[in-house]
C-alpha cells in the first residue's frame, strides 16, 4: 500500500490527530456503563413480583391441592375441610355467558370497523369509545350492571354477572378484531371483490378466515381477564355458599371466594384462598398461553 | 471478462498525480461480511483531503457499505464483519482499543433519507454541539452552519419551529448543518439526494462544491450525472456474481474526467456509457 | 341497485347477478354490524346515564358537602367521600411515580438492543405476566408476602425518620405503603407495553442520525430517543394512571380501609373503589345510595383521565408515524 504512512503524516500536520481511544474512565463511557447496569438492574427486580407470586402458589396453593376441592362446598367459619367446587363452576359459567354475548358483537363490530367502514366517522366513534371502555374502571361496570340488571331483577344473579364480564371482555374482542381484520391484505380483499362477491362474502370467505388466528388471540386475551375479574362480580352476582341451580340466583366465583376468604381469621379458609389462587391463575394463564399460541399462528 | 481488479499499487497509480495526493481516509478494504454473506471484497479506496470522491455502481455493488464502513456505521449491525484497514490521520479505525463513538464524530455523515430529529431547527443543529460540550458561542455556531448549508434564509425566523416541519429539501439541508456544526474532518455522504426532488437536489450539489473548501467530502450516487458534476475523484464499484453470491468490489478509480472518458476497464465502460445499471 | 341484463351478457355464461337472497343477506349482515358498532357507543352512553341515574338520590340529598367532607358515618346518615378522594389520588400518583420509573426504563431496557431478541422476549413476557394475574391474587399476595417484607423496613424509617411526614405514623400492616407497591406492579405492564410501542414506532434512520452524530448507546437514547417517544410515554403514563385510580380488589384488600386523610405511608387509607367494593355488599339502601355517588365521582375522575390519555396516545401515534 502505498498511500498510508508518508500521506498521514502530512494529514496529521494539516489537524492534530485526535485520540479515538476507547476509554473507561472517560464520563461519557463510565455513565453508559452506570446506566446499562442499572436498567439491567431494574428490570430483575421487576420480575421479582412475577416470580414471588408464583412461588406462593404453588407452595402455599399446591399444597392444599386435592380432589376435594373440586368437589366439595366452601366450609363455615371454624370447619375444617371443604373445597370451592361451586366456585368454579361459578367463574365458569358466567365466563361462558360472557363469551357468548361480546364475542359475537365484538368480532361484528371488529368487522365494521376493519372492513365495512373502516374510515367513517362512526367508526372513529366507535374504536374511540373502544379504547375508552379498554381503561374504564371494571368495577363501574359492576356498578353499572347493578343498576341497570340487579335492581330490575330483584337479586344478584349469573346472568348478571355473565353481562358484567361481557362488557369487560367486549373492548378486548371489538379492538383486537378490527385489528386482525385490518391485517388481511388488501390484494386479497380485491381478489373477492374482483370476483363479484358482496362485502358480505368477501368478509365470510376471504377476511374472516384468514383474521382467525387473531381474531381468537384477542378472544381468547379477553376470557383470561375476565376469568380473573372480581369487582364487577361483587356488584352482579355477589357470592354463594351453595352449588349453582338457576342463573338468577347468588353465584359464587373463585375471585370472590379469595376475597372473602382472604379476610377471615381462620388458617383453612386462607389455604383455601391460595389453592383457589392457584386454580385461578392457572385458569386465566391457560387462555394466555393460548392467545399466544393462536398469535404466533399469525402470518 | 477477466477480472483485472485493482491492485493497490494500480489504485495508487491512478490517483497519483505530480502531487501525491493527501488522504483525510485511505481504507482498504479485503471482506466485508454480513454473517456468512459476502457483501464486498478486495476495495482500497481513499477520501482525499479538500476533494469530492464519488461512489458510483450498479445496486448491490457496496457502495453504501463501503461508505458506511468508514465511519463505523456498520457496527449498527450486528452480524456486520470487516477484514482489511480504514486508516483516519494514521489511526486504524477498526483497531480493538478505538472507540466507534469518537469515530463518528470525527467523520460526519449525511444518509438517503433526510433524518432531522424531532426537535426544533435550533436544537437539531445544536444537537452535536451540545454533545460535544461545545464552549464557544452556540447562536453563532447554529447560525454559521445553518448558512453554509444555504438553509438560513428559509428557517432564520422560525428556528424554533419543529425540524420534521420543513419539507424534504430543507430536511436534508438541515442535516447537512447538523453534521457540519461540529467541523468533522470527513464529511460522507449516502445517496444524499435520492429522495429530493430535482431542485432540492441541485442546491444540494451547489452546497456540496462549497463544502469541499473546508472538508473532505466522499458521496455514493446512484445517479452517473451528478457524479460528473460534483465529484473530482470517482470510485467505480460493481458486483460480481460468479460464485454464487452478490459480492462488490472496487473495479476503478481516477480523476472523475479520465473514469468517465477514458475508462481503462471495460465494464467500467460498459456502464458509464449506460449499458447496464 | 340496477343490474346488468342477462340479454347483454353471452349466452353461455356461467356467471349470473347476485341473488334477491345474496343482496338481502348483504343488507342483513352489514346492518348487524353496524348495529354491534353502534351498540358499543350506546354501552357507554348507558353506563354514565345509569350511574348518573343511581346517583340523583345522593346529590340531591348530601350535595357538595359530599365531596369535601370526610365522614362516612351510615349510623348518622352522614357521608362525605374526601378522605377517599385523597386516598384514590394519592395511591395513583405514588404507585405511578415507581411504576413510570420502572416502565419506562424497561421499555428502554427491551427496544434498544440490549438483549439478543430471545432473551428480550423472555423480559418481555414476564411483564405481560404481571398484568395476567388477577387483582384478587395480588391482593392475597400483598396481605401474606408484600406486608410482613416491608414491615422492618418500615419500622425502621418510622423510629429514625418519623419526622418526615411520609414515615410519621407506625406500620400496623394494611395501608398506603403496601397498597402502592402492589398498584405500582399492578400499572407496570401498562406503562412498560405502552412505551415499547412508542420507542418502537421510532424509525431506524432516527437511530441512524443519532450514531452518525457520535453519540454514545445511552446519548442516542436519552437525548434522542426518549424526546422522539415522549407523547407516547406521556401517554403511557396518562393511562396508566387511570388503571390506578380504578384498581378496586387488591387495594380493598391491603389499604386498609380507613377514612383518614394522610400523608404517612405508614397509615391505612382508603380509596374510592376499594370504599365500593368493601362497603357495598353489606350497605344499606341510604347508604348503597351514597356509594353511587362516590362511584360517580370515580366514573368521573378515570373517564377524564381516560379520554385525555387515548386522545394523548393516538395524537402522538398519528405525530410519529407521519
Amino acid at each position: 500500500m502505498t498511500m498510508t504512512t508518508a500521506d498521514f503524516s502530512q494529514a496529521a500536520a494539516a489537524k492534530a490527530v485526535p485520540s479515538m481511544r476507547r476509554s473507561f474512565a472517560e464520563p461519557r463511557n463510565l455513565r453508559s456503563y452506570l446506566l446499562t447496569l442499572s436498567v439491567w438492574l431494574i428490570a430483575i427486580i421487576a420480575s421479582v413480583p412475577l416470580f414471588s407470586v408464583l412461588y406462593m402458589l404453588i407452595s402455599q396453593g399446591g399444597a392444599r391441592l386435592s380432589f376435594d376441592l373440586f368437589t366439595q362446598l366452601p366450609p363455615a367459619g371454624f370447619m375444617p375441610g371443604g373445597g370451592f367446587g361451586n366456585a368454579i363452576i361459578g367463574t365458569l359459567v358466567m365466563v361462558g355467558i360472557g363469551s357468548l354475548i361480546s364475542i359475537p358483537i365484538g368480532i361484528l363490530g371488529g368487522i365494521y370497523l376493519g372492513a365495512i367502514s373502516p374510515d367513517s366517522k362512526l367508526s372513529e366513534t366507535v374504536r374511540f369509545v373502544g379504547k375508552v371502555l379498554t381503561g374504564f374502571p371494571s368495577i363501574l361496570v359492576g356498578v353499572f350492571v347493578f343498576g341497570a340488571l340487579v335492581q330490575a331483577m330483584g337479586t344478584f344473579s349469573a346472568l348478571a354477572g355473565g353481562v358484567a364480564l361481557a362488557i369487560g371482555m367486549l373492548p378486548t374482542v371489538l379492538l383486537t378484531s378490527e385489528q386482525a381484520i385490518r391485517m388481511v391484505p388488501q390484494r386479497m380483499k380485491d381478489a373477492a371483490v374482483g370476483i363479484g362477491c358482496t362485502t358480505t362474502q368477501t368478509v365470510w370467505k376471504v377476511v374472516l378466515p384468514t383474521a382467525l388466528p387473531g381474531i381468537m388471540t384477542g378472544i381468547m386475551l379477553g376470557i383470561a381477564s375476565a376469568a380473573g375479574e372480581s369487582a364487577p362480580l361483587l356488584f352482579t352476582a355477589l357470592f354463594s355458599n351453595f352449588w349453582l341451580e338457576s342463573l338468577v340466583e347468588p353465584t359464587a366465583s373463585l375471585s370472590i371466594l379469595i376475597y372473602n376468604f382472604s379476610g377471615m381469621p381462620f388458617p383453612n379458609q386462607i389455604q383455601l384462598a391460595w389453592s383457589a389462587s392457584l386454580v385461578l391463575v392457572l385458569i386465566v394463564l391457560v387462555f394466555n398461553i393460548l392467545s399466544r399460541l393462536f398469535g404466533n399462528r399469525k402470518v | 471478462m477477466t477480472t483485472n481488479l485493482s491492485t493497490p499499487s494500480a489504485a495508487a497509480a491512478t490517483t497519483a498525480g505530480a502531487n501525491a495526493p493527501q488522504y483525510a481516509i485511505s481504507a482498504a478494504i479485503d471482506k466485508i461480511y454480513y454473517g456468512d454473506f459476502l457483501a464486498v471484497r478486495d476495495s482500497v479506496i481513499g477520501v482525499e483531503k479538500g476533494k469530492i470522491t464519488g461512489f458510483i455502481g450498479p445496486s448491490g455493488c457496496g457502495k453504501s457499505t463501503v461508505l458506511r464502513s468508514l465511519n463505523r456505521m456498520n457496527d449498527l449491525i450486528p452480524i456486520f464483519r470487516l477484514e482489511g484497514r480504514v486508516d483516519f490521520m494514521g489511526q486504524d479505525i477498526y483497531a480493538k482499543d478505538i472507540d466507534p463513538v469518537s469515530v463518528r464524530r470525527h467523520i460526519g455523515m449525511v444518509f438517503q433519507q433526510p433524518n432531522p430529529f424531532s426537535m426544533s431547527i435550533y436544537e437539531n443543529v445544536a444537537f452535536g454541539l451540545r454533545l460535544n460540550r461545545y464552549k464557544g458561542n452556540m447562536d453563532e455556531q447554529v447560525e454559521r452552519s445553518l448558512r453554509r448549508a444555504g438553509l438560513w434564509n428559509e428557517v432564520k425566523d422560525k428556528l424554533k419551529q419543529n425540524g420534521l416541519a420543513l419539507s424534504g429539501g430543507q430536511q436534508q439541508r438541515l442535516c447537512i448543518a447538523r453534521a457540519i456544526a461540529i467541523e468533522p474532518t470527513v464529511l460522507l455522504m449516502d445517496e444524499p439526494c435520492s429522495a429530493l426532488d430535482p431542485i432540492a437536489t441541485r442546491i444540494v450539489e451547489e452546497l456540496m462544491l462549497e463544502l469541499k473548501q473546508d472538508y473532505s467530502v466522499a458521496i455514493v450516487t446512484h445517479n452517473m450525472q451528478q457524479a460528473q458534476r460534483v465529484a473530482d475523484i470517482t470510485a467505480f464499484f460493481s458486483v460480481d456474481v460468479s460464485k454464487g453470491g452478490r459480492t462488490g468490489y472496487l473495479v476503478e478509480k481516477g480523476p472523475t474526467k479520465e473514469l468517465f472518458d477514458h475508462p481503462r476497464e471495460q465494464l467500467t465502460r460498459e456502464y458509464v456509457s449506460g449499458q447496464f445499471s | 341497485m340496477a343490474q346488468l341484463k342477462p340479454t347483454s351478457l353471452s349466452e353461455k355464461s356461467i356467471s349470473q347477478n347476485p341473488s334477491g337472497a345474496e343482496y338481502a343477506t348483504d343488507r342483513g349482515f352489514k346492518w348487524l354490524a353496524r348495529a354491534s358498532g353502534v351498540g358499543t357507543i350506546v354501552l357507554l352512553v348507558a353506563v354514565l346515564i345509569v350511574i348518573g341515574a343511581e346517583a340523583l338520590p345522593a346529590i340531591s340529598k348530601h350535595g357538595l358537602s359530599f365531596l369535601t367532607s370526610a365522614v362516612w358515618a351510615p349510623g348518622r346518615n352522614e357521608f362525605g367521600i374526601l378522605a377517599e378522594i385523597w386516598g384514590t389520588l394519592y395511591s395513583s400518583i405514588l404507585a405511578l411515580i415507581i411504576a413510570g420509573f420502572f416502565g419506562v426504563a424497561i421499555s428502554i431496557f427491551l427496544t434498544q438492543d440490549f438483549l439478543p431478541p430471545a432473551l428480550a422476549q423472555v423480559f418481555r413476557t414476564i411483564v405481560e405476566m404481571l398484568a395476567a394475574i388477577p387483582s384478587v391474587v395480588y391482593g392475597l399476595w400483598g396481605i401474606f408476602v408484600v406486608i410482613p417484607a416491608i414491615r422492618p423496613v418500615a419500622n425502621w424509617l418510622h423510629e429514625y425518620l418519623g419526622f418526615i411526614p411520609l414515615f410519621s405514623t407506625s406500620f400496623g400492616g394494611p395501608g398506603m405503603a403496601p397498597a402502592v407497591i402492589v398498584l405500582a406492579i399492578m400499572v407496570l405492564p401498562t406503562v412498560a407495553a405502552i412505551s415499547q410501542d412508542a420507542f418502537r414506532l421510532i424509525p431506524y434512520k432516527v437511530k441512524e442520525a443519532a450514531y452518525g452524530m457520535g453519540t454514545t448507546r445511552w446519548e442516542a437514547i436519552l437525548k434522542v430517543m426518549v424526546p422522539t417517544a415522549a407523547n407516547g410515554i406521556f401517554a403511557s403514563l396518562v393511562l396508566g394512571f387511570g388503571r390506578a385510580l380504578g384498581e378496586t380488589m387488591a387495594l380493598a384488600m391491603i389499604i386498609g380501609n380507613a377514612n383518614q386523610i394522610s400523608l404517612s405511608l405508614f397509615s391505612p387509607a382508603n380509596t374510592l373503589a376499594s370504599l365500593l367494593a368493601s362497603t357495598f355488599p353489606e350497605a344499606g339502601q341510604i347508604e348503597r345510595e351514597a356509594l353511587m355517588f362516590a362511584a360517580l365521582t370515580l366514573l368521573f375522575i378515570t373517564f377524564i383521565v381516560n379520554v385525555a390519555g387515548t386522545i394523548i396516545m393516538s395524537f402522538a401515534s398519528k405525530q410519529q408515524t407521519s
